[in-house]
């Protein structure tokens, strides 16, 4: 399905891969190298069999193969997901938990006014904006790529800088690449941030008029215990699910983000692929995606499994 | 005079809404001494269960509001209360079991997590318990209700039980650690009429044993006949009649007391018995008379206008209505002899 979306779209690869005046052989020459002289079907399968062996072709745009440049900006990508999923998480539940329980006051009506700004703002305009507020008029926090120069990449273990940082014992390099990390990151969280802290929000008011809080609370259960164990279990519930689609939609959603702050990733890489009708990488990249959507997915549907006994136990009767 | 285990004086609670203030629950007066057993009748949404969670102090904040009364327990008003006082109450005092069992336990914990943490907030200033004394607690409580196997109940999560096992779960609850009031508030509503019936036969033997008060909320005079000592008739957020159990069924004196007796179905036969007609008022803008005037077969012009008063009819029987003031009696009798004439 990926592949022959990539296949169909217009423009000769080999024509954009070697330029306008090329001669005509080369091109010939390069189509035939390339198999795009067969027919889809046989092109799909020389794909397939690629694939199968690890070997994704190789890029027409970097003029390497495309399972090296996935190495190369896939971890850097994995990293600023990461963050952001850890922004997106922490934020929301804290947001989340102070509107509820502040509801209807200040707080809840400042967290709500909050929330409809985030959620408007698209991501890249925010990535806009913060460039050029800490890149330009504080410059407290780098702004550009993912080390400073003058830094050293870390040893490379898992292409995670942060990680790969802090097991090697470079904490110099370790806050210099979270310091790149956190408005990207940011960035990136925001929009799927507020949405969440609104549903749980939601949720949370929601159920605190059930039953069952009333007569927690008429135990005299600290409120502390109610709100973070008798309501938030219960709240997370409907939470997750949505929380599961926005995390893997990030990967996606990244490159504009990427493409701001020069952040070297698969997002970006990708854009650049489909631009240049690479169609090797695009394959890849789709592929890459599709395969993360679906593990965050089954990751999410285990995780709700936990929360909600009722969906666990009905699964296995 | 002596103290009473609760004392509830004029309790106004009131809910918002967007129209203005529901006046639900209307000037309650209610006492109740250590170890008795009381009975709050009257039918669904008049505001029993409204009153008894003021007690608690668990109604929504968002919408409860109590303007006026006083809810003594051992002399000390709950309502005045700051939270880490009520926190020593409502875990060491009372405890309030809800008339839907499947609504009270949180869906998503496991029976056990549920027992353990009132047991380990009920005791805590005493002792620190680990799992082991926890799990010997609940599984004790548990075989107090006459469940079988507590062990496995414990791993359960409230939506494997029944209903019935589910309402002896909120009992365990609520009497693990034993309290000096338990207020059960419709504990057989939900159930059908056998587990009803041993449920109560339960309650009351768990009462008896471990000395407790009892304040009973029920729409059914026939449940607490069998329960409680004395019972008070409540309608539209006020109490109508409070007499003892005998005399209540003796001598029922307020139009709505004998109306609710002849709801109660006779196994006689005589097919649907009369019942009271209309329905509760409309709170928002009560009546300023008597809530019951727009039902009452008996209403006379000033029980539209004003409030009648508790009046003492007995020792220990008291009834708000209009027809046993001597005013009333008089006019009663003079239309009656005009009647005849004509």
């Amino acid at each position: 399905m990926l592949f022959i979306i990539a296949r169909i779209i217009p423009g000769d690869p080999a024509r954009m891969s070697l330029g306008p005046r090329a001669p005509q052989f080369a091109v010939d020459e390069l189509r035939r190298e390339m198999h795009l002289d067969k027919s889809l079907p046989v092109q799909y399968l020389y794909w397939a069999r690629g694939v199968l062996q690890g070997d994704f072709g190789k890029s027409i745009n970097t003029k390497r193969p495309v399972s090296t440049d996935i190495k190369e900006f896939f971890p850097a990508t994995l990293e600023l997901v990461l963050f952001s999923g850890i922004f997106l998480i922490i934020l929301s539940v804290l947001l989340g938990l102070l509107a509820a329980k502040y509801h209807d006051s200040l707080v809840d009506n400042l967290v709500r006014g909050l929330s409809y700004i985030g959620i408007a703002i698209p991501a890249f305009a925010l990535a806009i904006l913060l460039l050029l507020l800490f890149g330009y008029v504080w410059q407290v926090i780098p702004v550009l790529g993912r080390l400073s120069s003058g830094v050293d990449e870390p040893l490379h273990i898992t292409g995670l800088f942060t990680f790969d940082s802090l097991i090697t014992g470079n904490f110099t390099t370790f806050f210099n690449a979270l310091a790149h990390l956190i408005l990207p990151a940011l960035a990136l969280a925001t929009g799927p941030l507020f949405q969440e802290a609104r549903l749980l929000r939601a949720s949370l008011v929601d159920n605190m008029g059930k039953e069952y809080i009333s007569v927690a609370t008429g135990y005299g259960l600290p409120s502390h215990v109610i709100m973070t164990k008798y309501l938030l279990r219960p709240s997370f519930i409907p939470v997750v699910s949505v929380m599961g689609m926005d995390l893997a939609a990030l990967m996606g959603n990244a490159f504009l983000v990427e493409k701001i702050f020069n952040w070297p990733g698969i997002s970006r890489y990708g854009m650049n692929a489909l631009l240049n009708k690479d169609l090797n990488a695009i394959s890849a990249v789709f592929l890459i995606f599709g395969a993360i959507f679906l593990l965050v997915n089954i990751i999410v549907d285990i995780i709700v499994a936990s929360l909600d006994p009722r969906i666990r136990l009905g699964a296995r009767s | 005079m002596n103290e009473h285990l609760l004392d509830i004086r004029n309790l106004k609670s009131w809910y918002r809404t967007y129209q203005g203030y529901a006046q639900v629950v209307d000037g309650v007066n209610l006492t109740i001494d250590a170890g008795k057993k009381i009975g709050i009748v009257g039918e669904s949404g008049c505001g029993k269960t409204t009153t008894m969670k003021s007690v608690l102090r668990v109604l929504d904040e968002r919408k409860a509001y109590l303007p006026e009364g006083e809810i003594l327990f051992k002399n000390q008003n709950i309502l005045k209360m700051r939270e880490t006082e009520l926190q020593q109450i409502r875990r060491k005092n009372i405890s309030m079991i809800s008339q839907e069992p499947s609504a009270a336990l949180n869906p998503v914990f496991t029976v056990g997590q549920q027992i353990f943490d009132v047991i380990s907030y009920s005791t805590q200033d005493d002792t620190a318990k680990n799992k082991k004394e926890l799990t010997d607690i609940a599984i004790k409580a548990i075989r107090d209700v006459f469940i079988p196997d507590p062990e496995r109940i414990l791993e359960c999560y409230p939506h494997q039980l029944s209903g019935g096992m589910k309402q002896r779960i909120c009992i365990a609850m609520a009497l693990v650690i034993p309290r000096e009031l338990l207020i059960a508030d419709e504990p057989g509503t939900a159930l059908d009429v056998t587990i009803q019936d041993q449920i109560h036969r339960l309650l009351r033997a768990l009462v008896d044993e471990k000395q407790t008060a009892l304040i009973m909320i029920t729409h059914s005079l026939g449940v607490v006949r069998e329960l409680v000592d004395q019972i008070y008739v409540m309608y539209a957020g006020n109490i109508v009649e409070v007499a003892t159990t005998n005399e209540l069924f003796k001598n029922p004196l307020h139009p709505y007391t004998r109306g609710l007796m002849d709801c109660v179905p006779r196994l006689s036969g005589g097919g649907i018995s009369a019942g009271i007609y209309g329905y509760v008022p409309d709170y928002v803008h009560p009546t300023p008379g008597c809530r019951f005037s727009p039902r009452c077969p008996y209403v006379k012009e000033i029980c539209r206008v004003q409030k009648p008063l508790m009046l003492e009819i007995d020792e220990g029987h008291t009834v708000a209505c209009f027809r046993y003031t001597d005013s009333f009696t008089e006019q009663h009798r003079q239309e009656e002899s005009i009647g005849e004439r004509a």
